[in-house]
């Protein structure tokens, strides 16, 4: 072996996903094929209602797919089952959400823990201060999500994100509630802590100033996707 | 894996502190607690008390009687478990007086006696009574002022009985154990135990009635009767507090029901306030669960969180509500404590437990379904937020309430037909709800589709969510139920079992009147202004067959039906149904009618086992009476009235040989005819009950008191239901509001829309909670406390209108904060 195989750290081959509702079966995936290897930032972009979430979702292992085939981490999901796809991902894979999703009674600090206890994390308490550090706002720590700004909100979610060191961070739309200014200090710190962690992103964007900024940018186009130049 | 489910647990629970999240379950199962362990504090507390003070009226703690002296075996466990004892003899006898003779019932007593109570005497007629610690000395006598009389003797004099001679030592004024019931015919004789072997007149052969009576601390009591109960032959008797006056007990008894009764309406509608307020705690949760499964949390991790903070919570939360209710007891003691005196012993820690389980109970039947769904939440809401929460599954919901329910019910009534009757009211109660409020919701979305602008918007919010107005109808309903129990039925209650004892009510009872000397009576009492006094006859028969079984007392198993059996009745004849009495089933003779018949008190034939139609055969100075059962009867025996377990028409019995009795009211100041009285008729026996009836409206008035202190807890109870239901609807209307107002709804609009729905939702609730509230107070009363109850209109109308404007009135004005803050603010909370 002369050089390191690179990790895959999520990989999609030939994912579908069908829904039914009343007005009949509704095809949001087709046939999709994705490789995110470890470290790499990767945009997708695409049109609202193309199925980008859906297949975060997928790739998190939320959700489980009608036909085709997800490992994260090395894991294939086919054969978890909820609980089992819950404990892979703890402590492996991170969230950002365009709504930020952080539990409204818990302080910035705890909100930071909450991942941490969840895995039984040992130093949690310093590794929350720690992140919530690196996203400046320890001043803040006490504080609880409601006086908080959104962009503040959304600096605890990628702290909570980021503090369990993980091997992927899914971010939907995580600039989508903001204004351009804090949305490009978001991407810079998404970015920032990719690069120290070494952890991959996976970011879903409408804006594709912010997706130039990724290592590869994909289109969701009619359930699959395409890459973009 | 268990230390970070400690440690989420922990950090849950103190978010919830702080955010307040969880104070509206913490109220209701508070009170819940608080109401039942209030009551039960005060229960175990009246209910030791009332053995103390119930012993004053035997003289002891315990006593057993018999036809012979107890073995002596039951003297020595007695003696080794620290117990004093002491032992009195009764039996009739005669006393020898210049006079001649006179019949009597002497008592002859231990040195300790009495271990309960005093004995009160007086040095001559006209002498201040004095307290004594103990009985006569040897070679004295003690005698009631009416024998000293009959005697011709004064004091200091010594009299005959049966071959001795005994100093007159002092008028017994006070005897605290004054046995054989009201009606003991023969004045009493009290000597030492010690000059009964010189009288000569107990011989094994004699008819005499042996008493032990012990007396010690009450769990050295207990261990001893527990010790007891297993071995006592059917020969001897155990008495205790208890059950040593009837009068007193149905009294106490019906106080206590009342007491459990109101904890059970305080359990029911305290129940829903926690089925809501866990309801919205479950909704409040959702979010946070989907996002804990995004972060990895596994399902197990996280129902073991929930399950143990509930837990935890639960504890603290019944903890507190015993300590509340332990205050709340302080109150209840309060209103009893002049009449038990400093007699009342300390609480018990049994209701602790109980406060505490009952709490768990409630906590785990209504919100552990509700939870159960919260862990289906699909994580992938975190990304979607239109995934909506999964369906509460109805059906697990309802059971675990149900199973909740009715196991505290059943442990709180302590009477399974009592709790069943109660379960199927609250699902009767909850069946009709559902089909009226679905029907409402009906016609509300057909109202709706034709109605405009606000009428549109309100009876729209009503039928979008059919199963959110559901449950707040039911909330609703119960506050207001609760509110006009409190108002209306227990007003109706009380006041019927207070009249039950009017001011009017007999205080002297005149016993042994002789035949001819009925009218002689009559004319005196007449004289005096009593003109009201009948005068009963009275025969003393024993029953032998009932058809064709002969009686044997060994045959009943309860032994108040044995003691029934054993025992002579006092029979009686009439034309006329007492006023006070109630014919129960069959009828009452015609007058002047030949038949031979016999009416019999309900209670009696149950106890016996006499029904309509057997024919009874009693045993009457001689010979046999027989005639078969025509009618039942009801008689309120608390009520003071002469009244008699078998009536006759007067062809049946009016040949017998029989004493005339009465009772009458007589105001103290007209006390001064009594010893006309004794003097006109010396055989005639006057009984003065003033003492036993100014007890038992002791306990009637404090009864009331009681159950009225913890109709706050109901009352209380039925606030906080209405408030989570408000509550619960501020956090359903908050968003909606929000985006009503960015579209440019108006907030005159939308409080239309809000009094609209609340108002309909208030009406309903009325409607319902009348029902019931009419249905209750007529079940309490006629098939719990025997009491006639009427309907009540005044009840209807306060209950559907007072609900739609309260509630309509309360919903708008609760949601009112949020119409005038900026939308933004309101959609930004609700996110
Ligand atoms: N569980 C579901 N039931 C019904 N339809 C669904 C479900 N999940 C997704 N869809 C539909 O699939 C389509 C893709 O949804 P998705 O949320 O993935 O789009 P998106 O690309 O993230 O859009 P946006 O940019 O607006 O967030 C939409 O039309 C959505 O309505
Ligand atoms: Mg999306």
């Amino acid at each position: 072996m002369t050089v390191n195989p690179v990790a895959v750290v999520a990989r999609a081959q030939g994912l579908g996903k069908h829904v039914t509702g009343p007005s009949g079966t509704l095809t949001i995936l087709e046939g999709l094929d994705l490789q995110v290897q470890a470290g790499e930032a990767v945009a997708i972009l695409g049109a609202s209602g193309s199925g980008k979430s859906t297949l975060l979702g997928l790739l998190a292992g939320l959700d489980s797919a009608s036909f085709g085939e997800v490992w994260l981490c090395g894991q294939p999901l086919t054969d978890l089952n909820e609980d089992g796809r819950a404990e892979l991902r703890a402590g492996r894979v991170g969230f950002v959400f365009q709504s930020f999703q952080l539990l409204p009674t818990l302080t910035a600090l705890e909100n930071v823990l909450l991942p941490l206890e969840l895995t039984g994390n040992a130093d949690a308490a310093s590794r929350a201060d720690e992140a919530l550090g690196r996203v400046g706002l320890t001043p803040r720590a006490g504080h609880y999500p409601r006086q908080l700004s959104g962009g503040e909100q959304q600096r605890v979610a990628i702290a909570r994100a980021y503090a369990p060191r993980p091997a992927v961070l899914f971010a939907d739309e995580p600039t989508g509630n903001l204004d351009q200014a804090t949305g490009e200090q978001i991407i810079d710190l998404l970015l920032d802590l990719r690069t120290e962690s070494g952890a991959a992103l996976v970011l879903v964007t409408h804006d594709p100033r912010l997706a130039e900024r990724c290592d590869r940018r994909l289109r969701m186009h009619d359930g699959a996707l395409e890459a973009i130049q | 894996m268990a230390t970070s489910t400690w440690r989420i647990t922990r950090r849950l629970l103190r978010q919830d502190w702080r955010s307040g999240e969880l104070y509206m379950l913490g109220a209701a199962l508070i009170l819940t607690v608080a109401a039942i362990s209030a009551v039960g504090f005060f229960t175990d507390r009246i209910e030791t008390g009332m053995i103390r003070q119930g012993g004053e009226l035997i003289a002891a703690d315990l006593a057993i009687d018999g036809s012979s002296p107890p073995p002596q075996d039951y003297l020595e466990q007695a003696t080794r478990r620290g117990l004093v004892a002491a032992r009195t003899l009764e039996f009739p006898s005669v006393v020898m007086g210049t006079e001649g003779p006179q019949l009597v019932q002497v008592k002859a007593a231990d040195a300790p006696y009495p271990l309960r109570g005093r004995l009160r005497v007086q040095d001559g007629f006209t002498a201040p009574e004095r307290t004594v610690e103990q009985g006569p000395p040897r070679g004295e006598v003690w005698v009631e002022a009416r024998l000293l009389r009959l005697l011709g003797e004064p004091l200091g004099a010594a009299v005959g009985l049966g071959e001795t001679r005994l100093r007159l030592g002092a008028i017994l004024s006070y005897e605290p154990d004054r046995g054989g019931g009201l009606f003991q015919f023969a004045p009493r004789v009290l000597i030492n135990a010690a000059d009964l072997p010189a009288t000569g007149l107990v011989s094994p052969a004699s008819r005499v009635k042996h008493r032990l009576l012990l007396a010690g601390d009450l769990a050295a009591v207990d261990a001893y009767s527990a010790w007891l109960k297993p071995r006592l032959p059917v020969n001897l008797t155990l008495v205790d507090g208890r059950t040593a006056r009837p009068e007193f007990e149905s009294a106490l008894d019906r106080a206590s029901r009342f007491l459990h009764l109101a904890t059970l309406v305080t359990l029911l509608v305290a129940g829903s306030a926690i089925a809501l307020a866990s309801r919205r705690l479950v909704e409040r949760q959702i979010d946070a669960v989907a996002i804990m499964r995004c972060l990895g949390a596994p399902r197990h991790l996280l129902m073991r969180v929930f399950v143990l903070r509930l837990a935890l919570f639960g504890l603290m939360a019944s903890l507190v509500g015993c300590l509340v209710g332990w205050l709340g007891q302080l109150a209840l003691v309060a209103t009893v404590a002049e009449w038990f005196g400093a007699d009342l012993p300390p609480a018990s820690w049994r209701p602790v437990a109980v406060g505490v389980a009952t709490g768990m109970i409630a906590l785990l039947g209504f919100a552990v379904p509700p939870l159960l769904q919260l862990t289906r939440v699909s994580p992938l809401r975190a990304l979607r937020r239109d995934l909506g929460t999964p369906r509460a599954s109805a059906a697990l919901a309802v059971l675990g309430a149900a199973l909740a329910l009715a196991l505290l019910i059943l442990w709180q009534a302590r009477d399974a037909e009592l709790a069943g009757k109660l379960l199927g009211g609250v699902a009767l109660t909850v069946g009709t709800l559902v089909l009226s409020v679905l029907a409402l919701v009906r016609l509300a979305r057909e109202l709706a589709g034709r109605a405009r602008g606000v009428w549109r918007l309100g009876l729209a919010a009503l039928t979008r969510r059919p199963t959110f107005a559901v449950l707040q109808i039911a909330g609703f309903g119960l506050g207001i139920l609760a509110l006009l129990l409190l108002a209306v039925v227990r007003v109706d209650l009380l006041k019927t079992w207070q009249e039950g004892l009017p001011p009017g009510a007999p205080n002297h009872f005149l016993v042994n009147i002789q035949p001819q000397e009925v009218e002689p009576v009559r004319a005196f009492l007449h004289g005096q202004g009593i003109a009201q006094a009948e005068l009963f006859p009275m025969i003393r028969g024993r029953l032998t067959r009932i058809n064709d079984r002969p009686i044997n007392p060994a045959d009943y198993e309860n032994p108040r039906a044995e003691r029934l059996a054993a025992r002579e009745f006092n029979l009686s004849f009439a034309e006329r149904l007492q006023t006070d009495n109630g014919i129960t089933a069959g009828e009452w003779w015609p007058s002047g009618t030949r038949a031979p018949a016999f009416s019999v008190e309900q209670g009696l034939a149950e106890t016996l086992g006499i029904k309509l139609g057997d024919r009874l055969t009693f045993f009457i100075s001689g010979h046999e009476v027989a005639a078969p059962v025509t009618s039942l009867r009801k008689v309120r025996w608390d009520s003071f009235n002469v009244n008699f377990f078998v009536v006759s028409p007067p062809a049946l019995l009016g040949a017998e040989a029989a004493t005339y009795i009465t009772s009458f009211h007589l105001p103290h100041a007209r006390e001064a005819m009594i010893p006309e009285l004794v003097r006109h008729f010396p055989s005639v026996t006057l009984l003065n009950v003033d003492a036993l009836l100014k007890q038992v409206r002791a306990v009637v008035e404090r009864g009331v008191l009681a159950v009225e202190t913890v109709f706050l807890f109901t009352l209380a109870a039925g606030m906080l239901v209405m408030f989570a239901g408000i509550q619960a609807s501020l956090a359903e209307r908050r968003t909606e509001h929000g985006i009503l107002r960015t579209l440019g709804a108006g907030r005159r609009a939308l409080l239309g829309s809000l009094a609209v729905e609340f108002t309909a939702t208030g009406l309903l609730a009325g409607l319902l909670a009348s029902i019931f509230a009419e249905l209750t107070g007529w079940l309490l009363a006629e098939r719990l406390f025997g009491l006639q109850f009427g309907f009540n209109p005044a009840l209807w109308l306060t209950g559907v209108l007072g609900s739609g404007l309260l509630i309509g009135l309360a919903g708008t004005l609760a949601t009112y904060p949020l119409l005038i803050r900026p939308p933004l603010q309101t959609l930004r909370q609700a996110g």
